[in-house]
């Protein structure tokens, strides 16, 4: 594994995140931008997938379950290769094959539809759940968002999970502590995380969300924990990486200017 | 024509009965052989479902996922994209109501092989009341882009709906009842997706009904024969995509409608008859249904009469109707 390069593939899914919500006018730049070492360590590094045959059927599965973060799953599948990086400028567009919230008939690469919170993690419990009977070794993994736990949803699938004793699934909660209304602490209280997951028979593991080793060596263990899923509690930073967006809500759901743009790409040279 | 194909001896005392639930467990039990794709899925009904013998025969591939059926909808999703044909059972409240948006965002959007199939459909469940006598399911799947809906007449046609729904690709819904209805079709009738099924010729009214109304649809028509009245009764078991070509052509013949349905009428059954009526060939339409309104607990007889959804109340919808064809 070349460290150094999977930091440089984040930098790079970051500068496809400003560029696409600043060409579209509107999307999601801050819980995309969280996640850039996670997708980037999922796409380049842990999954076994290939861009050229996208239903390939011994491929590991990815359901982004926080859909609005797409552009940072856009991102990876476009550097990767599924389709070509043109396309980025024409996110969220008429006819284009990015949509503002993932589909997976429009999109190569985009295994489900998502965008209405908390469905995700079911449909990857599912699909877990298909592989497994079909003693397939394939993986399935799932991002959520930490203020998409507060759907009743995430809890059934993970108390559904647990019970079918899901090895092969892998959740990541984005864990920003932001949402849109505020600190997610504030909101709608979430501590103490682990636990909860615990409580529901997973494997819960808490991880710097932005170290490449460190997320690495956490989806290493998740393979190897047998008879519970695993989730990791990516502790990030909302907007990270572009300095004015860091740590704030208002990030959440709004665009970057011209002049914002061009200053978030000087920071990500 | 095709009276051939429907049991001829239709009186209440002595017409055979069943639930819908018995045919649908049959045909599940046989998909469970013929395709090993088949999974079931329910949130702890298994033995009111009938999907309990499923479970025995292929413990396997039976999952209970507790109660939890957005989740359950998720998870039948996700065994979709794993190439399996979920599936997915509940009442029917519970499933079109409850969780709507997973059927709308994870099933119908990513237009994923998933079978929802509502038990306990109408207020013909009974006793168990309002929260448990689902009354909107047709409008609620219907209006979904990529959903078929299915209501089958009876227990012989839950049997054939159920395996057609199996050989469709993309989600479906299946609406079920609990009580044991009357069983008017027999092996031979036939069923094809998508097509209506004239069950009896006639020339001053064409009824159009689903599910149960079927059968007191043709007890109408007995009646209404005697009146002078000739109705046309149409099985239109495929709400969605409705058999346009069939409903115009006896809307066209008979100058006149009324549709029938145990369920809402608003946006319901006879709102999609009227809604190709309307566009193709206004005619005047009646519509017996429920009235904007929640059931009770009573026996399912009981609450029929009250509900206004019995043979006589299509008789005096089929006389309305009539004296405004007469006006025109």
């Amino acid at each position: 594994m070349n460290v150094s390069r999977i930091r440089d593939t984040a930098r790079q899914l970051r500068r496809d995140i400003v560029e696409m919500t600043h060409c579209a006018g509107s999307g999601h730049p801050g819980g995309s931008l969280s996640a850039a070492e996670i997708m980037a360590v999922l796409y380049f590094h842990v999954m076994r997938h290939d861009p050229a045959r996208p239903q390939w059927e011994a491929r590991d599965r990815f359901y982004l379950s926080k859909g609005h973060a797409c552009p940072v799953l856009y991102a990876a599948l476009g550097e990767d290769g599924y389709f070509a990086t043109a396309e980025f400028k024409r996110f969220r567009k008429l006819g284009s094959l990015l949509q503002g919230h993932p589909h997976r008939l429009k999109t190569p690469g985009v295994e489900a539809s998502s965008g209405s919170l908390g469905q995700g993690l079911s449909l990857a419990a599912g699909t877990a759940l298909g592989l497994r009977m079909d003693k397939r070794k394939s993986r399935v993994f799932c991002l959520l968002g930490d203020g998409e736990l507060q759907e009743g949803q995430v809890w059934e699938a993970a108390m559904a999970a647990g019970h079918f004793r899901l090895d092969n699934l892998c959740a990541v909660v984005d864990y920003n502590n932001l949402q849109i209304d505020g600190a997610v602490e504030q909101v709608m209280g979430l501590a103490p995380l682990a636990d909860k997951w615990r409580a529901f028979r997973w494997n819960a593991l808490e991880v710097d969300g932005h170290s490449v080793d460190a997320l690495v060596s956490a989806f290493d263990r998740a393979a190897n924990t047998r008879g519970k899923p695993t989730v990791l509690l990516a502790k990030t930073v909302k907007g990270k990486g572009v300095s004015f967006m860091e740590d704030k809500a208002e990030w959440h759901g709004r665009a970057p200017n011209r002049e914002e743009y061009e200053k978030a790409m000087e920071e990500l040279t | 024509m095709n009276k051939s194909h429907i049991d001829r001896d239709l009186d209440l005392k002595t017409v055979g009965q069943k639930p819908t639930r018995f045919g649908y467990a049959d045909a599940l039990l046989a998909l469970g052989e013929a395709d090993p794709r088949v999974v079931v899925l329910d949130a702890d009904l298994a033995k009111s479902t009938l999907t309990g013998r499923f479970a025995e025969k292929f413990p396997g591939r039976f999952f209970d996922c507790g109660i939890a059926e957005q989740n359950m909808l998720g998870i039948a999703g996700g065994l979709a994209l794993a190439g399996k044909i979920p599936f997915v059972n509940t009442y029917g409240v519970f499933l079109a109501g409850r969780a709507w948006d997973q059927i709308r965002t994870s099933v119908c959007y990513g237009e994923l092989n998933v079978k929802v199939v509502g038990a306990h459909g109408g207020l013909s469940v009974g006793p168990d009341g309002a929260t448990h006598q689902a009354l909107e399911e047709i409008a609620l799947m219907r209006v979904l882009p990529n959903m078929r809906v299915i209501v089958p007449c009876d227990s012989n046609e839950a049997r054939k709906a159920t395996l057609a729904a199996a050989k469709l690709d993309g989600p479906v819904y299946i609406r079920l009842g609990r009580e044991p209805t009357p069983v008017i079709t027999t092996e031979a009738t036939p069923f094809r997706f998508g097509q209506a099924e004239t069950y009896r010729n006639g020339r001053d009214v064409a009824v159009f009904a689903c599910g149960l109304m079927v059968y007191l649809a043709l007890i109408a028509a007995e009646k209404l024969a005697q009146l002078g009245i000739s109705a046309r009764v149409i099985n239109l078991h495929t709400v969605k995509p409705i058999d346009e070509k069939l409903t115009v052509k006896a809307a066209m013949e008979c100058r006149a409608a009324v549709t029938c349905e145990e369920h809402q009428v608003m946006a319901g059954f006879g709102s999609a008859v009227a809604e190709v009526l309307a566009r193709k060939c206004p005619v005047p339409v009646e519509m017996v249904g429920v009235r904007d309104s929640f059931g009770e607990s009573g026996e399912p007889w009981e609450l029929l009469k009250k509900y206004k959804l019995t043979d006589e109340d299509i008789v005096k919808a089929v006389v309305r109707v009539i004296k405004r064809k007469k006006q025109r």
